[in-house]
């Protein structure tokens, strides 16, 4: 299979070209990225060709920036528990779409995904007018049950993507020789999803790290990352918002280096990524 | 093999969950569609269609969603114009180094989206880097003002943002296609170029589709890319929802503007399914 796989088809003389335009999607995609992180130490701005009077400055301003740090505290206690929210319901919604035939399913199915290719501003708002009738104040809450609402799609795809590669026979064998559900599901099932789990985790905390549409209808008093940045935006700009990005870039990078290790050890060098699956699920998904 | 209880189990709690937090939210925006505020300030629980009228009376309304439309049809395009050939190379071409330029496409979504957008502002703006830089160079005396506060400017940044969007799916299917087909193809005396258009081409149009659809619907609801660097000329459809929420305080209308949104992505959900199943060859 290996070998038909990586057969490839006779060059052709304009595979040139597609090297070229390869090139120059990668300078558009990457572009931002290297200005952001090369003006994180650009002592006059954020602007200004060339950069000039290098300097770790920003970083410096930053880490007295109790704001920041208040907010990018916030984020991470929204994204944990975002994350343990759509799981606690996203995998079993995964195995009642794979196991179970109850009515509404397609409706089900469908309403989950929603919140994956609807705008944003859409979820955030229906979620602020039914918080707004239950005279329910805005808060970390309710940016908490947002993300972790909105994010069940992606703890379902992943983990649904999942167990229509896994074997039932172990299931089944677990349950034949005596034990119950409760140890079959984590004993089993739990260890045979941990790669897809794992993932969905991944994906979670950091779509919730950067999300904004919804957090902006449910924010109370205390910022997330994304929004005080935002906020920051309006009145006028540093580098320091570049050197907090970098930052949280560079732990990202981290991320997406353990991750595909994981993968890698996992699937015997299977190439894949984070986010692929999502790509695929939801538009499987929603048809 | 599941028992009945096990069924219900993992059914009855994520049901619940997301019939009290998705499907209860949603029913209510369409209701709140109908209601009207009051000058005081407060929702009048009338049932009439009188936001819908508006929306379609008032030129603002449906100009400015008329305008997201054309700012999502370009970022479409463009975005299948850069994603499409970069998927075949990948696929075809890239041999070894597949992997990495995989992962290299993936790793700028792991940027905040709000950190790009701002980034690009800071690439576009009057003194910004790239104005300045043509200035150092002496190709221009005087920044381009059009660069920044522009459709321009929104096109290109949500194109940057989406262009990943459209190349995953395109890369999966291209990555599906059975790779005796192509031999097959040249074997029997086709050209390169007739490959590419009966074979190949035929075979990615599923996940173009997804790809294209995935630009379209993400970008039509933006509202930080236009607010960032739209300027007046380039606000869209979700900003006017946003200052509604917000200043104006009027939710009913801005609930009756998300529900036409809903209403034009599911439908548009709908449709790229029926191509998707056409175009399909399993």
């Amino acid at each position: 299979m290996e070998l038909l796989v990586s057969s490839a088809p006779p060059a052709i003389p304009h595979s040139r070209w597609l090297l070229a335009h390869a090139v120059t999607v990668f300078a558009f995609l990457y572009l931002p990225i290297v200005v952001l992180i090369l003006y994180s130490f650009n002592g006059e701005g954020v602007g200004g060709f060339p950069p000039r009077h290098l300097t770790l400055d920003w970083y410096r301003t930053l880490f007295k920036d109790a704001p920041i740090w208040d907010s990018v505290f916030n984020s991470l206690q929204v994204a944990f528990t975002a994350m343990v929210i759509s799981l606690t319901f996203g995998v079993p919604a995964a195995l009642a779409l794979d196991r179970a035939q109850f009515p509404g399913k397609i409706l089900f199915r469908r309403l989950v995904l929603l919140p994956l290719i609807l705008p944003g501003i859409i979820t955030g708002l229906s979620l602020a007018m039914m918080f707004k009738l239950a005279s329910v104040n805005t808060s970390v809450l309710t940016i908490i049950l947002g993300h972790g609402t909105a994010l069940i799609s992606v703890a379902t795809t992943e983990v649904f993507a999942g167990l229509q590669k896994l074997d039932r026979a172990q299931e089944e064998a677990s349950l034949d020789l005596g034990a119950n559900y409760w140890q079959t599901f984590w004993r089993i099932t739990v260890p045979n999803l941990k790669l897809p789990i794992i993932g969905a985790a991944l994906l979670i905390f950091t779509l919730s790290m950067d999300e904004i549409a919804v957090s902006f209808f449910l924010i109370g008093r205390d910022n997330t990352l994304p929004l005080e940045i935002w906020g920051r935006l309006r009145r006028g700009i540093t580098p320091e918002i570049n050197a907090v990005s970098t930052i949280i870039f560079v732990f990202s990078l981290v991320a997406i280096v353990f991750w595909y290790r994981l993968r890698v050890r996992g699937e015997g060098g299977h190439r894949d990524a984070a986010g692929t699956e999502i790509a695929e699920a939801a538009e499987g998904g929603l048809a | 093999m599941f028992s009945r209880a096990y069924k219900t189990i993992v059914t009855v709690p994520p049901l619940l969950w997301v019939t009290v937090f998705l499907l209860i939210p949603y029913l209510l925006m369409l209701c709140y569609s109908f209601w009207s505020v009051s000058p005081a300030q407060t929702i009048v629980h009338s049932w009439d269609l009188a936001n819908y009228q508006t929306l379609f009376r008032v030129n603002v309304y449906w100009q400015t969603l008329l305008r997201s439309m054309w700012i999502a049809a370009r970022v479409t395009i463009f975005s299948l114009l850069l994603g499409y050939p970069l998927a075949y190379f990948l696929s075809f071409y890239a041999g070894k180094r597949k992997d990495l330029f995989y992962q290299l496409v993936i790793i700028p979504l792991w940027v905040s989206y709000l950190v790009r957008a701002y980034a690009w502002k800071t690439i576009l703006g009057s003194d910004g880097v790239l104005n300045t830089l043509l200035q150092f160079v002496h190709l221009t005396r005087h920044p381009l003002e059009f660069l920044l506060y522009s459709p321009f400017a929104v096109v290109l940044t949500l194109t940057h943002i989406y262009t990943p969007f459209a190349f995953l799916p395109i890369y999966a299917a291209l990555e599906h296609i059975p790779r005796n087909l192509v031999e097959a193809s040249h074997d029997l005396g086709a050209t390169p170029a007739q490959t590419f258009w009966n074979v190949i081409f035929p075979l990615s149009i599923p996940g173009m589709v997804a790809g294209a659809t995935f630009a379209f619907v993400l970008s039509l609801g933006d509202f930080l890319a236009p607010l960032l660097l739209g300027g007046p000329s380039g606000i869209m459809i979700s900003n006017i929802v946003v200052s509604l929420f917000g200043a104006a305080y009027n939710w009913p209308l801005g609930a009756a503007i998300s529900l036409c949104m809903l209403a034009l992505v599911v439908s548009l959900l709908f449709l790229s399914e029926r191509l998707e199943k056409k175009w399909s060859f399993s």
